[in-house]
């Protein structure tokens, strides 16, 4: 199978400057990109923040009297089939959707990320093991692991973010690789070990500086896709649990209502489609902003 | 050789547009070539020749601002319409590149891509276009070009890549060919065959040529006339003969004294050009050389000298050529 | 055969080899016992070990994996636990939706992209190009099954042109089956068809800038017969690996999108089977769609070879 081109690119980005400049702030603050996905992913952590101290309407208490309200002063964007505040379930949904996606990125950085770096170190069958199982791994989309793990394990937030994370882990390993070994070809490296550092040293205090940059955009372009995937597998009921609230579970719950209430539909899909649309936007812009080279590329 | 010019270039301006502004790359070119004649434009990178080169043929972005005038024939080529600009690109004025190594598309046959401009350009079949590519093949010494014209550009050398963009030049054969280094990306060994192969065949076919390099070697063996070109101007142009015997700028000095020279003692060193070239998009006022230039004065810098006459056809744009050429021959 | 296809399709079965080698050990090696599974936590443990031994899980590992590899290899994919039927009929019948489904999704999606890539790279930084990459911008951060969801709510809700689930079959021709495949499809294929498209535009772009492009021109080709005869031959590499890759998403998606729409398709089966704990229905589909994944990116491997004249010499 063949190399994505996110390794490709990434492999062409290590530009003589990769660290930020400057007047890093100064020329994020005019990039068009990076501030409307800044804004847009402040608004949904604000959000996720907010909700942890304060909600309109409690996300959990369940009031079937007052169930299908429309839109009003009292419930903003209306109440769902079991009478809970929409406005409060998108806040709590977008805690559930940032927990999920920081735990899953988590675990696809840190293990690709390593196995990245051991690939890029260690020539040799090391590195064709490794590449050859993360080749493979892209043969199981984080759905379909998902499905296996919640097979053997049950559904549950814990088996959904799992099972993003595992699913993460080859594409940072092929970006970190990709990227690592461009930095070990350059000559302040040759320079290092012909001082006589060895290749541990080298990755920590030469090889992982120089590629922090990528991995900063790819991380935050993978929590988009982990965000989407975790949408899918609450929609689906593998991910997050009732009564815990999550935007992939209300669109779950209001298809059942589409010609009685089709608004319900739309806001939890609004809410995943601007968390998406706000990293990926801010993903391009750190690219452009921190690698010159790259952003004239594109 | 007499009779009206077959290409005319009347006062060409480019302006580009680069990373860093708006550039003039090219200003007040003129020239003109009749069938048979050769030109060579000489001058470090940067200095405004490709960019010419291409302005001829209607190759330059978009966003490019074309002034000036130059005829083929009778036809107006600067703002001609794309669409009849391509009836003449490789029918009537053709192109040899740098890079034969890019130059060629790598997804198909070097066959059919000698054959396309016929197939474009004249009414012949398939069948007529690829018994002609194998003759035109035979002609610039692809060995066994009937049994390679099926091959890939990845099967042939690089010298041999450069056989094969010249015989796509050359299908149709064009009035003028424009052959921007030829032989730059090429083996020394390859240089001087392939020089030898297009001299000879300008020659066979009456074509008008102009011949690009930064190798005054080069330009010295192979054209008639020759320009020398610096930060978008032409510094000098003569006959060839008489440039070389006679040189008028203090840029064509430096340039001829930094060519490496066979038979020079050992340890001598290479005469180098102080300073570097100016950037297009901050061109100075006056003189682009004036920088640089051993004998500059206050007055080179207040507008761009007029080309002076210092012999028949001769001519130096500089103010001080009563000093510069006094120096004697620097050549000799 | 030459060289390059052998040590390809080598790598295939060693690669569908791990993959089923990793399938089984997660699905029948990992916690629990199917058997106990099926009957729940408070069953007896005389019926559990009794449906252990009438279920074939008594053997031990390497013998349950290898018989799987020879059922696989004759046809015999074993009985499902819940319904008693033979697990390859049970796909079977969901195949006949859910291939039909893929290939009219990446059909929509390879049309849609390619017009959307090529027209943006040929107008360059025109307000076309920015507009259809904004609005990429905008189908790629879309759920697919919320845009699912929308698309009902506009043809089957609002609009009533055509029907918000199910599946008509395709025993009233093929126009029925189609028509209910319309909506399933096109939701699928919009968000990756955004993905491929910005893919075809950096392609093209990129050949754009290449010497050979100028040679080209220098020929007297126009800009568009440049597009369709020198420039896209070279940029489709890129575009075909990265619909290779967008093949096992959109296998993924299916399973979504089957629910959406109420489509008894493959991954409907494999959910329900989650929901049955029928494991070795899940442990089949899940093979299936893997390989399904690996065999189309081997054939998008071999394609290199057809489409690019530089990788057969190179690997002979």
């Amino acid at each position: 199978m063949s190399a994505p081109l996110t390794a490709s690119a990434a492999a062409a980005a290590i530009a003589p400057g990769a660290r930020p400049a400057t007047g890093f702030w100064r020329r994020a603050l005019r990039h068009r990109s990076f501030v409307l996905g800044a804004g847009l992913s402040l608004l949904v952590l604000g959000a996720a923040l907010l909700s942890l101290v304060w909600t309109p309407w409690s996300a959990y208490d369940i009031d079937v009297a007052s169930k299908l309200h429309p839109p009003s002063a009292a419930h903003w964007l209306g109440t769902d089939v079991l009478g809970r505040d929409i406005v409060s379930l998108l806040l709590v949904g977008a805690r559930s959707t940032i927990m999920v996606g920081v735990i899953a990125v988590g675990i696809g950085l840190t293990f690709g990320v390593c196995l990245g770096l051991i690939a890029a170190a260690r020539k040799g069958w090391i590195e064709e093991l490794i590449m050859r199982l993360s080749d493979f791994t892209f043969a199981f989309p984080a759905v379909l692991s998902a499905i296996m793990l919640a097979a053997v394990a049950g559904p549950g937030m814990l088996t959904s973010t799992t099972a993003i994370g595992i699913f993460q882990i080859p594409t940072f390993v092929r970006v970190t690789r990709g990227s690592a070994n461009a930095i070990w070809a350059r000559e302040f490296v040759l320079a290092a070990r012909a001082a006589g550092k060895g290749s541990f040293r080298i990755t920590i205090e030469h090889v992982l500086p120089n590629i922090l940059s990528i991995l900063i955009v790819q991380a935050t372009i993978q929590f988009a896709l982990a965000i989407l995937a975790e949408a899918a597998l609450s929609y689906l009921g593998l991910g997050t649990q009732p009564p815990q609230p999550s935007w992939g579970r209300m669109l779950n719950d209001a298809q059942t209502l589409l010609f009685q209430s089709p608004m319900l539909a739309v806001y939890p899909g609004a809410a995943i489609a601007i968390a998406v649309l706000g990293l990926n936007l801010l993903g391009d812009g750190l690219r452009d902003l921190l690698d010159p080279r790259l952003a004239r590329e594109r | 050789m007499s009779g009206a010019p077959l290409i005319e270039v009347k006062d060409l301006g480019v302006r580009l547009n680069t990373s860093r502004g708006p550039a003039q790359a090219v200003r007040g070119v003129s020239f003109a070539l009749r069938r048979g004649e050769t030109l060579g434009l000489v001058g470090e990178s940067g200095c405004g020749k490709s960019v010419t080169a291409l302005a001829l043929m209607g190759l330059l972005p978009e966003s490019a601002v074309i002034s000036g005038s130059i005829r083929l024939d009778d036809t107006e080529l600067v703002e001609l319409p794309d669409k009849a600009y391509c009836k003449l690109r490789g029918n009537r004025i053709s192109m040899i590149f740098q890079e034969p190594m890019t130059a060629l598309n790598p997804m198909h046959t070097i066959g059919h891509q000698v054959a396309e401009p016929l197939l474009r350009h004249t009414g012949v079949s398939a069948a007529e276009a690829r018994q002609e590519a194998i003759a035109l093949l035979d002609r610039v010494g692809l060995p066994d070009a009937a049994k390679r014209i099926d091959a890939y550009p990845h099967q042939f050398s690089g010298g041999q890549r450069q056989r094969i963009t010249i015989a796509m030049a050359l299908a149709c054969q064009p009035d003028v060919l424009i052959a921007d280094e030829p032989t730059t990306a090429l083996d020394v060994t390859i240089q001087g065959q392939i020089l030898d192969l297009i001299a000879g065949l300008v020659e066979e076919r009456g074509m008008a040529m102009i011949l690009i390099s930064h190798d005054l070697g080069v330009i010295a063996e192979n054209v008639a006339r020759m320009m020398v070109m610096y930060g978008g101007t032409v510094v000098e142009s003569g006959e060839t003969n008489a440039v070389f015997t006679r040189m008028g700028h203090p840029y064509t000095q430096g340039l001829f004294r930094a060519r490496p020279r066979l038979g020079a003692r050992k340890g001598t060193r290479l005469k180098t050009i102080a300073g570097t070239v100016p950037e297009l998009a901050d061109l100075p006022a006056g003189c682009s050389f004036a920088d640089r230039c051993a004998i500059v004065e206050q007055r080179c810098r207040v507008a761009l000298p007029a080309v002076v006459d210092v012999g028949a056809s001769h001519g130096v744009r500089c103010i001080r050529t009563d000093v510069s050429m006094a120096a004697g021959d620097v050549g000799a | 055969m030459s060289v390059f296809f052998l040590r390809r399709i080598l790598t295939l079965v060693a690669t569908l080899f791990a993959a089923s080698l990793i399938i089984f050990l997660v699905l029948d090696a990992l916690p629990g016992n199917a058997a106990q599974m099926l009957m729940g936590a408070d069953a007896s443990p005389d019926a559990v070990h009794a449906l252990t031994v009438k279920l074939g899980l008594d053997q031990p590992l390497a013998v349950r994996y290898l018989l799987w590899i020879k059922g696989m290899a004759v046809g015999d994919l074993g009985n499902s636990y819940v319904y008693g039927t033979p697990v390859s009929g049970l796909i079977a019948e969901r195949l006949v939706l859910t291939i039909p489904l893929a290939i009219m999704s990446m059909l929509i999606t390879v049309t849609l992209a390619l017009a959307a890539g090529i027209y943006t790279a040929a107008n360059h930084n025109k307000l076309g190009d920015v507009g259809v990459m904004s609005l990429t911008q905008i189908g790629i951060a879309l759920p697919n099954f919320w845009f699912a969801i929308l698309l009902i709510l506009l043809f089957s809700v609002k609009l009533q042109l055509l029907s918000a689930g199910g599946f008509a079959g395709w025993d009233d021709g093929i126009w029925p089956g189609i028509r209910s495949l319309l909506l399933p499809a096109i939701s699928l294929a919009v968000v990756q068809a955004a993905i491929l498209a910005r893919v075809t535009r950096s392609a093209v772009l990129e050949v754009l800038r290449e010497d050979f492009v100028r040679t080209a021109r220098a020929k007297g080709l126009g800009k568009r017969e440049v597009l369709w005869r020198h420039v896209l031959r070279n940029a489709i590499i890129p575009v075909m690996t990265v619909m290779g890759l967008q093949f096992a998403n959109l296998l993924a998606g299916t399973i979504v999108i089957e629910n959406v729409f109420y489509l008894p398709g493959l991954g409907r089966l494999i959910f329900q089977s989650i929901a049955n704990r029928d494991l070795i229905v899940v442990r089949n589909c899940v093979m299936l769609l893997a390989a399904m994944v690996v065999i189309v990116n081997f054939v998008v491997d071999v394609l290199y070879a057809f489409i690019d004249p530089r990788i057969k010499v190179a690997n002979l």
